[in-house]
């Protein structure tokens, strides 16, 4: 593992950005499913293979607060799945970073606000999502870099039934 | 005392944890007009107390309907448990239209209901009928026994006997659980529960399974799982969305939303042979697919033309036509029994509230709820009432209304939020 040349060109960045070992095991997004209740009978797999072990000590520049990479939410307007122009910047940022790191991985998880039918917003949170991936994949991303997850309305960033809250739930964050 | 008050305080615990766990039905307007009706208690034989006040029971569904007005037992001059007991008179005098009595019986195995329905003024005695059923099984056999009584007086099956299946959040952090519950709130029953969403229960034609959507993986399933065993099997776990199953009439395919395409469309899934079939193929968003009662076409929600509007194509694929033309958003539709309107949310005015579409362009859309956010509407399966999610005092509840106008319901837990409710079919 310690020899995988990617790995160590990221650790390698990492210490030229002043980053290196700042991240701690068990802070890693990769949070663990909750158990289900009636466990399926094919358990349905990740969607992409597990970070090799020595990587979750590498760079993790998205969770420093002084890095542009830590801005991890774009926001859109009702039912659009459009890229606001005022997003660009930061989306190219985040492409630019993984297009130089072909092992990090992203996965874009998409979101509504609570009006109108649940299952609409589900597919519009996949628009939305599925309209990040494209933007990234033209920025030089590679394919099995971007992942995509649709929430729908389902997880509300903000609670409430106004506009204030429904604007931050309109939104895909980027979840490396 | 203390130990007097601490068995009383263990039973009044339990009794709050099933009320909680189960919906309260308040009937929210429609009383005026009812027929009034005297459901007699139901006598029992010497010595044997049955589980279960059957009369109550009966009365209580009829009650719920709106359409009967039944009469406090407690202003009845007689109980009479066989028609021979039974003086018209004074019920006549009461002004009661019709009566029903009954008699609940032990044999061995369970219980023999007998039970009556007279017409007052006439005399006629319009039902008469004997029912086998358990002590665990009376409550169901009761609804039966309201169902055969609405049908014989309005003419229309009655859906005291169904269930109907819901999701409860109990908020931020709380469990999301789906669950299922005779028609009157009673006998809750928990079909899964998650810490991630859960949505989209759709009941196969038989009763017997529900299909859903569940990230219990951090990713959209569809499953199907036979609601007696607990028994469930993946059906759809495509990369992408895996949502808005619905059984066709059949019960032998299901349609479903999957995105692994690269948009949103409407695929439909063999249950027997697997084969996946795409019956829509757009760049847009198409979703939420609803099958006419006769299985041949499908109608869905799609944002091809711009906004959120209700198309119909048929179940073998093809060109999809536009249904809806009015308002600005339309999605989510649900087919009458009769396959001649649509239930849908719509919004009006920036609301999003249940509309009623009649198909043949024969007038305007009818406006069935006074929410804000509306959704989830689903017909009982005799076609009289539309259930839907909405909100009240900030809290997700369910309600009902009649598509008449008539009647309205208010459905609730006690805690937490209560919504995409789904009516079971009518199972004979």
């Amino acid at each position: 593992m310690s020899t995988n040349p990617a790995l160590a060109m990221g650790l390698a960045v990492a210490f030229a950005l002043g980053l290196g070992g700042c991240a701690t095991q068990g802070e890693g997004p990769e949070t663990v499913p909750p158990p289900a209740a009636r466990p399926a009978v094919g358990t349905a797999t990740p969607s992409f293979p597990a970070t090799p072990q020595g990587e979750r000590f590498a760079d993790r520049p998205w969770d420093d607060p002084n890095s542009p990479l830590s801005r991890k939410l774009i926001y859109f307007d009702y039912d659009s799945s459009e890229i606001r122009q005022e997003f660009v910047p930061l989306l190219q940022t985040h492409a630019g970073y993984m297009a130089k790191h072909p092992q990090t991985r992203v996965t874009l998880e998409g979101h509504t606000d609570e009006r109108g039918s649940r299952e609409y917003n589900l597919a519009l949170g996949d628009q939305r999502a599925q309209t990040v991936q494209r933007f990234m994949l033209a920025e030089g991303v590679q394919a099995d870099q971007v992942a995509t997850l649709s929430f729908g309305e389902e997880k509300p960033a903000a609670a409430g039934h106004g506009e204030g809250a429904w604007s931050q739930n309109r939104r895909v964050e980027l979840a490396y | 005392m203390n130990r007097l008050i601490l068995p009383l305080l263990t039973l009044l615990l339990t009794w709050v944890g099933q009320v909680q766990a189960q919906l309260t039905i308040e009937v929210t307007g429609g009383v005026e007009g009812a027929q009034p009706i005297a459901v007699v208690p139901f006598g029992a034989a010497d010595g044997a107390i049955p589980p279960l006040d059957v009369g109550a029971v009966i009365a209580a569904d009829l009650a719920r309907s709106g359409r009967f007005k039944p009469m406090p037992t407690q202003d009845m001059l007689a109980t009479p448990h066989a028609a021979a007991e039974v003086d018209l008179r004074d019920w006549r005098l009461l002004g009661m239209q019709h009566l029903v009595f009954g008699n609940v019986s032990p044999v061995s195995g369970g219980f023999t209901i007998d039970y009556g329905l007279l017409d007052v003024f006439s005399g006629d005695q319009l039902l008469g009928a004997s029912r086998q059923t358990t002590g665990a099984g009376m409550r169901y056999t009761a609804h039966r026994i309201a169902d055969a009584i609405y049908e014989k007086l309005t003419g229309q099956p009655g859906v005291f006997s169904t269930r109907i299946a819901y999701v409860t959040d109990q908020g931020t952090g709380g469990r999301v659980t789906l669950r299922v519950s005779d028609a009157d709130g009673f006998g809750a029953q928990t079909i899964v529960s998650s810490n991630e969403p859960i949505l989209s229960p759709a009941w196969s034609p038989d009763g017997q399974h529900l299909a859903y959507v569940s990230f219990e993986n951090r990713r959209a399933a569809i499953y199907v799982q036979d609601i007696g065993s607990g028994r469930r099997e993946p059906v759809a776990s495509h990369p992408g969305i895996n949502g808005s199953p619905a059984f066709s009439p059949d019960g032998r395919s299901l349609a479903m939303t999957l995105s692994k395409g690269g948009s949103p469309d409407i695929y439909v899934l063999d249950l027997t042979t697997r084969q996946l079939r795409q019956v829509t193929d757009h760049l847009g968003i198409d979703t939420e697919p609803a099958w006419s009662p006769d299985g041949a076409s499908i109608v869905f929600t799609s944002n091809r033309g711009g906004s959120p509007q209700i198309y119909r194509v048929s179940s073998g694929g093809g060109p999809a036509e536009r249904v809806t033309f009015e308002n600005d958003y339309n999605a989510a539709a649900a087919f009458s029994p009769d396959g001649n309107s649509l239930a849908l949310v719509t919004r009006v005015n920036g609301q999003f509230r249940i509309g009623l579409l009649k198909l043949g362009g024969a007038g305007p859309m009818r406006i069935m709820s006074s929410g804000t956010l509306d959704e989830s509407p689903s017909f009982a399966p005799n076609g009289s009432m539309i259930i839907y999610a909405t909100h009240h005092n900030g809290r997700g509840v369910l309600a009902a209304t009649s598509v008449d106008g008539r009647v309205s319901q208010r459905l609730s837990q006690d805690s937490g939020e209560v919504r995409e409710p789904a009516w079971s079919p009518l199972v004979r």
